[in-house]
């Protein structure tokens, strides 16, 4: 006899709300939960105490709880779990959501609420949790009655993994949590709920149609994002066997890097506003676009009217609103992506018609071309260290290592270069703040990724700026033992600022140098960490070595040439083929429009 | 660019409508006119009808944008499908004497539109029909005493045997 008849049976019910929140979550197969305790959510602490399922990690600011969650569930295809009070617990946690939000990853987050009888008169800590939170998520629960908290929390749990993945919130009314209420199992995946059904299976005429404009496509290009990440490692690997099947050229979106493997030759490096030439090239000059998995981000089609202007575009997306939102396409598909290529390759081998294998040489010719440009290359001389070879050197030792690695960061500069000069090749192993661009991101992402992988090598690659948003996440790192390695390219400035303000408004640098920074490496050590300093290309080797070796949380602070700029870059409001590939040739910037200058 | 009529079928529940307008507002799409209430017996269902104008990429997108919503059932640009109904009620308050209380009625009779409440200087008119309609009873109305209108916003149906659900 379930739980709820027994309620209907007038049977007294045994558990408290807090205790059926528990419940449900670990039928959920939640293992732990990041988070921070306050008044509203008192009794969801007290039943934490109580039992030993699930792990309690305990951050030191919300917006922590929620990165970490990310870093976890991105990390492993899990749903992350968090936990925070009401009011300045709630609006702590916004920042996290909406960057889960816009990187499509799946979340429950538990907030407290004062008890229902108050909710509306400006109580203790009350905040419209649900209202300031309702653009910012998948979807939110505010819990009014007991018999709905296992739904609602069930639901949620759906709701956060299906479809396009997300972050969903349950606030939680402390009387909901106090009072008794009936436990029920979730529903059995047949069930279908009442309004939301995301479609995973896809259509097989798109399919062929699909299929039919690749094979006879001369110039082809797969254009992959993190779509494919959130389908899952099989997803990638189907990925790469149709890549392989073609023999077409393959690009990823920053959020999709992992998904094709760095090291084959068929890859062609990210695209977008600092992507490589080749790959910028190809895309604005394929016949047949593929676009898996991907949204058209403004960062990387660059000015939408020169966007590919002569392909074909077949768009294979789990949201049919990411479709044809910003760039027409030719050939929609809904579905999963892992499905999609499934589909695909069995497409592709039932079609009788032929490749034109001798037009793909061609096009491959042009492209290694392109790609003798070299557009990444660097020259490291002298002491001061150029951040590319602070990263390609950490890339390089990492691999010589053997260890699995996994890399958070910041946001700035150090991010794009992590990009582009560390290579992966299998995914879940990068994780990055793309669509909210949050600095303070990586530190407690990769927290999250440490706690799901304990002994991997997790290292948050940050910018002296970033790192200080989140920077008390050192003490949980330190109350968990979490061996997270911090490698800040230390450039003393807010290094995308600076570029900006460089290459659009007149070398002006306002309010862009990071003024009176602390000593990393007393820091790292009141922190109970190790600290770690590398001033010139000589000791660089030694310090990422010993960085690696130290099994403890480790901050490495790299003092990095101050005025570098990343390159590639395609100016705001340019197209593919206006991009600026370095130093010298920021001519080309001066082309830009006011028009251009008002994109962010 | 292009106007659409959407009907939209969602479950009754708190937030609902605030999901359907903050997608709005948030996205920048215009509203012209957002119709909610109950349609189903266990008022479980609740129907939104909006009209909306946008070019044809952005009705798309407000489409899809609405259908992702959780509580979302069905979305149906009713423009695009076919021959459809759309009525508005309005109720219409007019003041005056004279020879402007019989001009009114006249007009009234002509309009269809019906007198719901009089006193010896005022009336109120009710009438139902496309917004053009009213707009036009409402522009005749103003120099002989109109005082107030409340209008409901367009509700509408497809014609003939073709429901929202099944
Ligand atoms: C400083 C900075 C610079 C940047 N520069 C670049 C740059 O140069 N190049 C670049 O690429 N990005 C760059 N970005 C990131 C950029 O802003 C976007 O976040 C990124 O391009 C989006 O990646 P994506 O298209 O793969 O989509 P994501 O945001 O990963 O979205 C995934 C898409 O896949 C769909 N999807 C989800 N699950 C599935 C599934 N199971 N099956 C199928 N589809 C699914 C979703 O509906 C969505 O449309 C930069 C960000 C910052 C902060
Ligand atoms: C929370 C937040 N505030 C502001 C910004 C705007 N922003 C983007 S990059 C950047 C500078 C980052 O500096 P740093 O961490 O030192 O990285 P660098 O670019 O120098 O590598 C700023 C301020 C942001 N992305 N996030
Ligand atoms: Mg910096």
């Amino acid at each position: 006899m379930s739980a709820t008849t027994q309620h209907a049976d007038q049977t007294p019910l045994t558990m408290s709300g807090a205790e059926v929140v528990l419940r449900a979550l670990k039928d959920q197969g939640v293992e732990v939960i990041f988070g921070y305790p306050g008044g509203a959510v008192l009794p969801i602490y007290d039943a934490i105490f109580q039992q030993n399922a699930i792990r309690h990690i305990l951050v030191r600011h919300e917006q922590a709880a929620v990165h970490a969650a990310e870093g976890y569930a991105r990390s492993t295809g899990k749903v992350g779990c968090v936990l925070v009070t009401s009011g300045p617990g709630a609006t702590n946690a916004v920042t996290g959501l909406l960057d889960a939000l816009m990187d499509s990853v799946p979340l429950v987050c538990l907030t407290g609420q004062v008890p229902t009888h108050l909710i509306g008169n400006d109580a203790f800590q009350e905040a419209d949790t649900t209202g300031i939170t309702r653009p910012a998520t998948k979807h939110n629960y505010l819990v009014k009655r007991s018999d709905d908290l296992a739904r609602v929390v069930h639901e949620a749990f759906h709701v956060a993994r299906s479809g396009r993945p997300g972050p969903v919130v349950i606030d939680l009314p402390k009387d909901i949590l106090i009072n008794k209420a009936p436990y029920a199992e979730a529903p059995p995946a047949t069930q279908p709920h009442r309004s939301y059904r995301p479609q995973a299976e896809p259509d097989m005429g798109q399919i062929r149609k699909a299929v039919a404009l690749l094979k006879a496509s001369k110039k082809p290009v797969v254009y992959a994002g993190g779509g494919v990440i959130n389908a899952g490692p099989e997803a990638s690997r189907l990925l790469t066997e149709f890549v392989h099947l073609t023999g077409f050229p393959c690009t990823n979106t920053l959020m999709g890097l992992g998904a094709f493997p760095s090291q084959d030759k068929q890859f062609i490096g990210m695209l977008g506003m600092h992507g490589t030439y080749e790959a910028n090239l190809v895309m604005h000059g394929c016949d047949v676009m593929l676009n898996m998995g991907a949204r058209f981000d403004d960062r990387v089609t660059g000015k939408l009217s020169h966007f590919s202007p002569g392909s074909k575009k077949i768009h294979a997306d789990i949201d049919p609103s990411s479709i044809n939102k910003n760039v027409k396409v030719d050939v929609p598909i809904v579905g999963d992506a892992g499905r999609i290529l499934a589909a695909m390759i069995q497409a592709w081998k039932e079609d009788t018609t032929t490749q034109d294998r001798e037009a793909l040489a061609a096009w491959w010719k042009q492209i290694d071309a392109w790609r003798a440009k070299d557009c990444l290359r660097y020259v490291q001389q002298g002491k001061i260290i150029k951040p590319q070879h602070a990263v390609k050197r950490l890339y390089e030792i990492t691999r010589e290592s053997g260890r699995d690695t996994y890399i958070t960061t910041e946001v700035g500069q150090h991010q794009m270069w992590a990009a582009q000069y560390f290579g992966f090749e299998k995914p879940n192993r990068w994780m990055t703040s793309g669509g909210l661009g949050t600095m303070g991101y990586g530190l407690p992402a990769a927290m999250g990724v440490q706690i799901a992988h304990p002994d991997a090598l997790v290292i948050d690659i940050a910018g002296e700026a970033s790192i200080l948003m989140n920077i008390q996440e050192m003490a949980t790192l330190a109350q968990y033992r979490l061996p997270v390695k911090v490698f800040i390219l230390n450039n003393e400035y807010m290094g995308m600022v600076r570029q900006w303000q460089e290459l659009l408004h007149g070398g002006r640098y306002s309010e862009s140098y990071s003024a009176a920074l602390p000593d990393f490496v007393k820091l790292a050590e009141s922190f109970h960490g190790v600290g770690l300093r590398a001033t010139s290309a000589d000791q660089l080797d030694d310090v990422i070595r010993e960085m690696l070796a130290t099994d403890r949380p480790v901050i490495a602070d790299i003092a990095v040439a101050k005025d570098e700029n990343c390159f590639p870059m395609i100016p705001s409001g340019a197209a593919h083929n206006e991009m600026i590939l370095g130093p010298g040739q920021e001519g080309g910037v001066a082309g830009v429009t006011d028009e251009g200058k008002v994109l962010v | 660019m292009r106007a659409a009529t959407i009907a939209v079928l969602v479950e009754n529940e708190a937030g609902v409508l605030a999901r359907v307008i903050g997608l709005f507002s948030g996205r920048g799409y215009n509203i012209d006119s957002l119709t909610v209430a109950p349609v189903d017996a266990e008022g479980r269902l609740s129907r939104i009808t909006v009209v909306t104008s946008g070019t044809e990429m952005v009705i798309e997108q407000i489409k899809a944008q609405l259908d992702r919503l959780v509580p979302v059932h069905k979305v149906s640009d009713l423009t695009l499908e076919g021959p459809h109904l759309v009525r508005e009620l309005a109720l219409i308050k007019v003041v005056g004497t004279g020879d402007h209380r019989v001009e009114a009625l006249r007009l009234a009779d002509a309009f269809r539109a019906r007198v719901v409440d009089a006193t010896t200087e005022s009336f109120v008119f009710e009438m139902t029909g496309n917004a053009e309609k009213i707009d036009a009873f409402c522009a005749l109305m103003r120099p002989i005493g109109l005082k107030e209108i409340s209008r409901t916003g367009a509700v509408a149906i497809a014609r003939g045997t073709h429901a929202l659900m099944g």
